[in-house]
């Protein structure tokens, strides 16, 4: 299969149609609409904009979605401007999975199951402030698909750190300071792995780097009812400190070191992986972003990228990437 | 019908005939009766049409609540005390979206020291949340006033709170007239929402607002609320008319056209007061009490009415606003804001602790009040902790009160 330069990646336009991204289809719904205040560059946007619209496409039209505070609900709404194509509510930060519940719910009521739901979030509304929600959600499974894009960290509110947040990596709360500069080893949590812990009937995580990806399963979830859940790694080019040009090459990196396995699941099992192409060592991914930086100046920490690169070896080994 | 039974259940059948379309359910006492009932009625299939969720906890009752109120859901959950704190982003968030959800809050005292018996501490914190907040004496008024609520939120497209006080309604056996089904469907129409979420025509709920319009917004529900001053009383006038039951309303005075000494409460303390009123007129003492039915919106021209005659106004309340006094006593004096009448504090039965019929009637016959006074309060025992320098405050008192004995 033909493929562009650095990347397996395949161009629509060496595809057969029916093979093309639902974003190559010129009626698409695109639902967040253009003029939004994202970044440039921001893979958030670039994420939700596949997700929301392979969604939508899936449920005919008929889709409602529940935002929860962060990058993509303030950059989408600065009223009376709106992105959203869609009905579209923002509730609370760390509520979005109880709202989509409660929608779910309503429709359910009223005998409109053909309406679809589905709930979004940032890694900080959705494995911090937003975790009980979500595994309420979860345990009940309720028919809801929730999205995380995963940029890690708290960046809508200047770049600190949260539970998705990598170790070692600088954030306004943990500066590159002191003997352990960045994040603390040893902390953090999987929020893929944790969701599949409650044996939903879906789970997946994707990145930006591999679209197609991301838009099959979208579909696949939407091809299912009860919890479902997508963590999509977006990379954030103010927050990692990375030319906004270089998103989707970050994001490959990503998988390609081996330290964001992209895997799905299914009622507690994991069903497959993607396995990486061209393994590349860790510093390819850690070297373009300012997070990491102190890594590698004013003195190189080799004790930390050995510490970095023996997690991303026990991923691969873990999930036979 | 007549029917003998528990207030919490008393609650949830009359709930259920207002046929609630969406219940967040999450348990605590005292309140639990009430969901409970409810999950048993949707299970029998007598709550057709309803999605019944058991959440993992009040915030996410109340987010669920949200979520099916903009899908044009008619929505109910019930809480109390620290599930009314643990909800309260929510409950502010509900308010702000003008979402007609309606919740019973059984009052709570609000921990530490924890503690699961009555006042009106839970709903008292929530006075600025933008939420109706209506508060009933008995039973009957509990199930007068739920019908009442849902009317009245979808009217208004704002959200009301119930707050019945728990254990001493919630959880007694009392004679209550249950409403039919047909006469709630004709009191409460099918439930048509000003804003509602759907695929057909997309709206955005929940932008962010900056400085050029916050003011507005949030003014507008005060306005609201102040329109709600004429819509709560016409709706009790209706119920009057189609029940033949005096329930709700804004204020209700008992005795109080002539007296000189009103005494001023809210919730099921007018029972015990109202027969302390009768003994102490009996007695030729010129006595009366106003219950304050609807707290927020604040009442204040019907509450200047009824209490400008007084010369001298007691307010008695189960809250205070700690470092300042009474709460109901500040609205209260608003409302006589130059009629030069005395008004006095007086808070009672925190925690759970009764208010008696003696302790009531000292207080009506006292000559002179400080401007604000605690009944019955243990003096003694806050002295000597204040005089202690170590060790935890309520553990300390307990074994203090323990060794007296």
């Amino acid at each position: 299969m033909p493929y562009q330069v650095g990347s397996f990646a395949v161009g629509n336009r060496l595809l057969a149609p029916e093979l093309r991204t639902g974003q190559a289809d010129p009626h698409r719904a695109n639902a967040i609409t253009s003029g939004h205040r994202a970044c440039q560059g921001c893979g958030e946007a670039l994420g939700a904009r596949y997700v929301v619209d392979a969604a939508i496409r899936a449920a005919s039209g008929n889709l409602i979605a529940a935002n929860a505070t962060g990058c993509l609900e303030v950059f989408s709404t600065p009223y009376p401007e709106s992105s959203w194509q869609l009905p579209w509510l923002h509730s609370l930060f760390g509520n979005a999975p109880a709202v989509a519940t409660g929608i779910a719910a309503a429709l359910k009521a009223k005998g409109r199951e053909d309406v679809r739901v589905l709930g979004q979030g940032g890694d900080g509304g959705t494995v911090d402030i937003g975790f009980a929600c979500l595994s309420g959600m979860f345990e009940r499974n309720d028919d809801v698909l929730y999205v995380c894009y995963d940029n890690e960290g708290y960046m809508n509110t200047g770049v600190q750190r949260s539970g998705a947040t990598p170790p070692a990596a600088r954030t306004a709360t943990t500066e590159a300071a002191g003997d352990h500069p960045g994040n603390v080893f040893g902390q953090g949590k999987s929020a893929p792995l944790i969701a599949l812990a409650h044996e939903i009937p879906y789970m997946a995580t994707a990145t930006i780097a591999d679209l197609h990806d991301l838009e099959a399963k979208v579909v696949r979830a939407m091809g299912m009812r009860g919890a479902r859940y997508l963590h999509v790694l977006v990379t954030c080019p103010l927050g990692w400190g990375a030319a906004a040009c270089d998103s989707v090459a970050i994001a490959r990196l990503a998988t390609q070191s081996g330290l964001f396995p992209v895997f799905e699941g299914t009622r507690g099992d994991v069903t497959a992986v993607t396995k990486i192409r061209h393994r590349v060592p860790v510093e390819a991914y850690l070297k373009p972003q300012r997070r990491f930086r102190h890594l590698f100046e004013p003195e190189p920490r080799a004790d930390v990228i050995a510490a970095i690169q023996a997690r991303a070896d026990r991923t691969i080994d873990r999930f036979g990437l | 019908m007549p029917s003998q039974i528990e207030g919490s259940r008393a609650v949830a059948e009359t709930v259920a005939l207002c046929r609630p379309e969406v219940i967040g359910a999450y348990p605590i006492s005292p309140q639990t009766h009430i969901v409970e009932r409810l999950s048993t009625l949707v299970k029998m299939g007598a709550l057709q049409r309803c999605e019944y969720i058991n959440v993992e906890s009040e915030f996410a009752a109340m987010s669920v609540c949200i979520g099916a109120s903009a899908t044009g859901a008619r929505t109910y959950t019930a809480t109390a005390s620290q599930g009314l704190l643990y909800m309260s982003e929510a409950v502010f968030n509900a308010s702000g979206l003008g979402l007609p959800i309606v919740m019973t809050v059984a009052n709570r005292a609000i921990g530490a020291p924890i503690n699961i018996w009555n006042d009106h501490s839970d709903a008292m914190s929530q006075r600025d949340s933008g939420w109706i907040q209506l508060f009933v004496e008995s039973n009957q008024e509990a199930l007068d006033v739920h019908v009442q609520a849902f009317r009245l939120a979808e009217a208004l497209s704002l959200p009301v709170m119930v707050c019945m006080d728990g254990f001493v309604l919630t959880h007694a056996v009392e004679r209550v007239e249950l409403p039919t089904q047909e006469q709630v469907d004709a009191f409460l129409p099918p439930f048509v929402s000003r804003q509602v979420l759907d695929p057909a025509h997309p709206i955005t709920i929940g932008a962010m607002v900056g400085p050029e319009a916050f003011m507005e917004v949030r003014y507008l529900m005060h306005a609201k609320q102040r329109a709600a001053l004429q819509a709560i009383p016409r709706i009790a006038g209706e119920f009057a008319a189609a029940f033949g039951r005096d329930s709700g309303g804004l204020v209700r005075g008992y005795r109080a056209e002539d007296a000189e000494t009103v005494v001023v409460a809210l919730g099921s303390v007018l029972g015990t007061l109202e027969d302390v009123i009768d003994e102490l007129r009996d007695a030729g003492h010129s006595v009366g009490a106003l219950a304050i039915r609807t707290f927020r919106p604040w009442p204040r021209e019907a509450v200047r009415d009824a209490l400008a005659h007084a010369q001298r106004v007691i307010v008695l309340e189960k809250a205070f606003a700690v470092g300042a006094g009474g709460i109901v006593g500040q609205n209260t004096r608003l409302a006589l804001e130059g009629l030069g009448i005395e008004v006095r504090d007086v808070i009672a039965g925190l925690g759970g602790r009764p208010i008696m019929a003696a302790s009531l009637r000292r207080l009506l016959t006292e000559p002179e009040l400080p401007s604000l006074s605690f009944l019955d309060l243990d003096e003694a025992l806050v002295a000597r902790e204040l005089a202690r320098d170590s060790g935890p405050h309520a553990e300390n008192m307990l074994r203090d009160l323990a060794g007296r004995t």
